[in-house]
């Protein structure tokens, strides 16, 4: 063959708008042999458990990363949403225990404690000029303690059976939580592709001070973004108590890396301005596929973080040699 | 070879991408002498103090400097050689201080096992007696953030003379000085003068060039059009030098006049330190010209009218109707455009598509309510509309990204955005600036065509010849002020230049 086309052919592979979906399916083929175990109903059922929480948070991050900033509050906004609902709507001493509505206050609740924090993030970042990264990191730290200090550390039981329905339950064959996951999706993805606040962030985040003469209101999209970001870790905030049957102030701790590397993965850039919500999707199933296929193998939870820790700089690398490939 | 001669330039040439900056330029300066050099913006001043200074390197041509053969390969290098250079904005570290940032390039060290240690005493010690020099009384360990611009000033000629500079560069230095820090300066610059030391002084402030300097090179358009002692020289006679040459037919003509109606009513508008009391009037198919020097206040003007900067008195109505102060959406409702100086960093989503640049101001008005969803079929119909209609030139308007574009190109980009709002006030801030001279004629066109359809459009040029050219009337700016309004009969590059030195004509 050719060297030429076959050069062309992986450049064209490597370039698509589909690239970590391909990795992705490589990886579940040449792992299936080893570990058949992969492709049973449970562990694919399993997988996705894992994913869909972890998915919508990881596209409030995407949105916040397409306008240049970065959000590392995200998994305190679950430990505090997780609270907040769960000390409104436990049996065991809940503010509405017993109440029919208790289930529908709780997750409102939390949306709005999550919506909360990310626009005092947005409002930190526009108004008072601090670095996205800082004003995150700030809110990650007080929001944590925040959670952990209003609870004194201990997990709150007892939550009522029509929201542990929204982690677990199905509606007819398709399960709660995938058609939470998937309306957030389908929702970022129209938002974003679509609508007059999307093309906004995109423009935000290639150049503010363009935007800003263009006409952008820099400030309010930016916040919004925020917002946004926080709004879907409260959603998964949501998936993640109902699966447990437990408000936990701890909970999704371990995340924060998984939710900023799967949408590196996913093609979304660290400088703003380039990703969407379905490169995210690609991104996050490839890092739990990931995830589940080496734990499948065996390997303990230290040698699968070293494996991610090399695949997402893999992922980096074919990231930057896109680029150089695109821009040449 | 003349034993007096500290520098000499001998037929020196640049050029940068093909463009002639330089040509044949030979000049010389007497050591202890302060030289003079005077012209237009973009006559190729900085240019040529940039190759002797290492920023650039020359084509041809040859420097003898101290009576040898000059070549720097670095600003480090000319500094090491003996060339101390002012820049117009200063190369300060404002967040060390004065000691650190005079010692910057070679700190003294101190071994102390082997491991080098700076040696801070000696450097203290150094950089009083060289703050001394200078005649700036104040403690080496002050961070510069805390001086003044004068003060910083100072402290750079003492960085210039920590290695005994026997050549000092100094480039606008007064351009962000008060008068009186100027005078200090300029106090300083006679007595190292008497020191020996020569200089070559850039000012766009004959008065001041006048006063201080013992020859005079007059440059056009990358050439020397005359050079000699300052006593051969009045003031006239080299503002005549510089402007030098004729029209020609290069400005398309423009087939209507301006109506009566204005659009842009500007009145008393003030911000300390920015602009003082100006007031204007835009009329309906009108081009109205602004000129000034750089730093005169007419970007900052634009600035502000477009609503990016604040103001503290003053009135701007558009049609009429006074528009609020706030940022650009209000300017943009109310019908207003700005094309900024800076197309890269302010025009352009330089990493998005063509047409994405091109739908970004319209985009509010094709978003169907209340879904906020955008029309991307006609947005599409209309931006590729819009491109065509300015001539555009890309492969791809979807895909093709605007940083592949040429610089004309890149340019109708952003008059294609703006065009798309359908504004009727138009401000273009150095809208030829950088681009070619075919894609210069077309934007001439556009402009032209903008009036002709009723639009008002104020334009913002360093080219006198372009604004007499182009606009009905020409407003000139200096020191933040509006120093004359010139019509087109009194069309004279003389007299404008005049105005923009900040002199009454005679």
């Amino acid at each position: 063959m050719n060297p030429q086309v076959e050069m062309n052919r992986w450049k064209r592979l490597v370039v698509s708008d589909y690239w970590v979906l391909y990795l992705s399916i490589a990886c579940f083929l040449v792992l299936f042999p080893f570990t058949p175990r992969l492709a049973s109903i449970e562990n694919i059922r399993n997988i996705f458990s894992n994913m869909l929480p972890l998915l919508v948070v990881a596209i409030g991050e995407t949105i916040v990363l397409i306008t240049g900033g970065i959000d590392l509050s995200v998994t305190s906004v679950i430990g505090l949403s997780s609270v907040i609902g769960a000390s409104i709507m436990s049996s065991d001493q809940g503010l509405l225990a017993g109440n029919p509505a208790a289930a529908a206050a709780g997750v409102a609740g939390m949306i709005l404690a999550g919506v909360f924090v990310g626009w005092l993030n947005g409002i930190a970042v526009t108004r008072l000029r601090m670095p996205p990264f800082i004003a995150t990191l700030t809110s990650m730290m007080f929001f944590g303690g925040l959670a952990v200090w209003l609870t004194q550390s201990r997990p709150i039981y007892d939550l009522p059976a029509r929201f542990i329905e929204l982690g677990q339950g199905a509606w007819l064959w398709l399960p709660n939580s995938l058609a939470v996951a998937g309306v957030t999706a389908v929702f970022a993805h129209v938002l974003l592709s679509r609508s007059l606040l999307g093309r906004w962030i995109y423009a935000v985040g290639t150049n503010p001070r363009t935007s800003l003469i263009s006409g952008v209101p820099v400030n309010r999209v930016v916040t919004f973004a925020y917002a946004a970001s926080g709004g879907c870790a409260a959603v998964a905030s949501v998936l993640y108590t109902a699966r447990l049957e437990t408000g936990s102030p701890v909970l999704g701790q371990r995340i924060l890396l998984d939710v900023i590397g799967a949408t590196v993965i996913g093609g979304t850039s660290l400088f703003g301005g380039k990703g969407n919500a379905l490169w995210t999707v690609f991104g996050v199933s490839f890092i739990c596929l990931i995830d589940n296929s080496l734990n499948m193998l065996g390997l303990s939870y230290f040698v699968v973080t070293m494996v991610k820790g090399g695949i997402i700089l893999f992922a980096a690398l074919v990231d930057a040699a896109r680029s150089r490939i695109l821009a040449g | 070879m003349n034993e007096d001669m500290l520098l000499e330039y001998e037929d020196i040439e640049k050029s940068f991408f093909g463009v002639r900056v330089l040509s044949k330029v030979s000049f010389a300066l007497r050591k202890g002498h302060i030289l003079g050099l005077v012209g237009e913006n973009g006559a190729g001043k900085s240019t040529l103090v940039n190759i002797l200074g290492g920023v650039i390197s020359s084509d041809a041509g040859h420097i003898r400097f101290q009576g040898r053969e000059y070549t720097a390969a670095s600003p480090a290098d000319a500094f090491r050689q003996g060339i101390g250079f002012i820049h117009q904005e200063l190369n300060l570290f404002t967040n060390l201080d004065v000691a650190e940032n005079i010692f910057i390039a070679g700190f003294p060290v101190r071994r102390i096992a082997c491991i080098p240690w700076i040696d801070a005493r000696a450097m203290r010690a150094r950089a009083e007696e060289l703050l001394g020099s200078v005649g700036l009384a104040i403690p080496c360990d002050t961070l510069v953030e805390r001086l003044s611009q004068g003060e910083r000033q100072l402290v750079e000629i003492a960085k210039a003379l920590r290695l005994s500079a026997r050549l000092i560069i100094l480039d606008e230095p007064t351009t962000s000085l008060t008068a009186r820090e100027s005078e200090r300066l300029f106090a300083l610059m006679k007595e190292l003068q008497g020191r020996g030391i020569s200089m070559i002084f850039i000012s766009h402030n004959l008065g001041d060039v006048f006063r201080l300097c013992d020859d005079i090179v007059v440059l056009r358009d990358g050439l020397v059009v005359d050079a000699g002692p300052v006593e051969r020289f009045s003031e006239n006679r080299v503002i005549s030098l510089m402007v030098g040459r004729s029209l020609d037919h290069y400005y398309p003509p423009r087939a209507t006049v301006p109506d009566e109606e204005v659009l842009l009513e500007v009145s008393g508008l003030s911000h300390p330190g920015i602009v003082e009391d100006i007031s204007l009037t835009l009329r309906r198919g009108e081009v109205l010209g602004v000129s000034g020097l750089m730093g005169a206040g007419r970007s900052e003007l634009a600035r502000i009218l477009f609503g990016l900067d604040p103001y503290t008195r003053g009135e701007i109505s558009v049609k009429g109707l006074r528009m609020p102060s706030g940022p650009s959406r209000a300017a943009i409702r109310s019908g207003m455009a700005f094309l900024t100086e800076n197309r890269r960093e302010e025009g352009l989503l330089m990493e998005a598509s063509v047409a994405d640049n091109i739908a970004l101001v319209c985009l509010p008005s094709f978003t169907r309510t209340p879904s906020g969803l955008v029309d991307s079929a006609s947005l599409k119909r209309e931006v590729s509309g819009a491109a065509s209609k300015l001539r555009i030139r890309s492969s791809s308007l979807d895909r093709q990204k605007v940083r592949t574009l040429s610089g004309g190109n890149q340019q109708k980009v952003v008059l294609a955005k703006w065009l798309l709002s359908g504004p009727s006030v138009f401000i273009l801030d150095e809208p030829t600036r950088g681009i070619d001279v075919g894609a210069k004629h077309e934007i001439y066109k556009i402009i032209n065509d903008l009036a002709g359809r009723g639009a008002g459009v104020l334009l913002i040029s360093s080219e006198i010849e372009e604004l007499m050219g182009m606009c009905d009337r020409i407003l000139v700016m200096s020191a933040g002020e509006i120093t004359a309004c010139v019509e087109r009969p009194e069309y004279d590059r003389e007299r404008i230049l005049r105005f923009a030195l900040g002199r009454k004509p005679v």
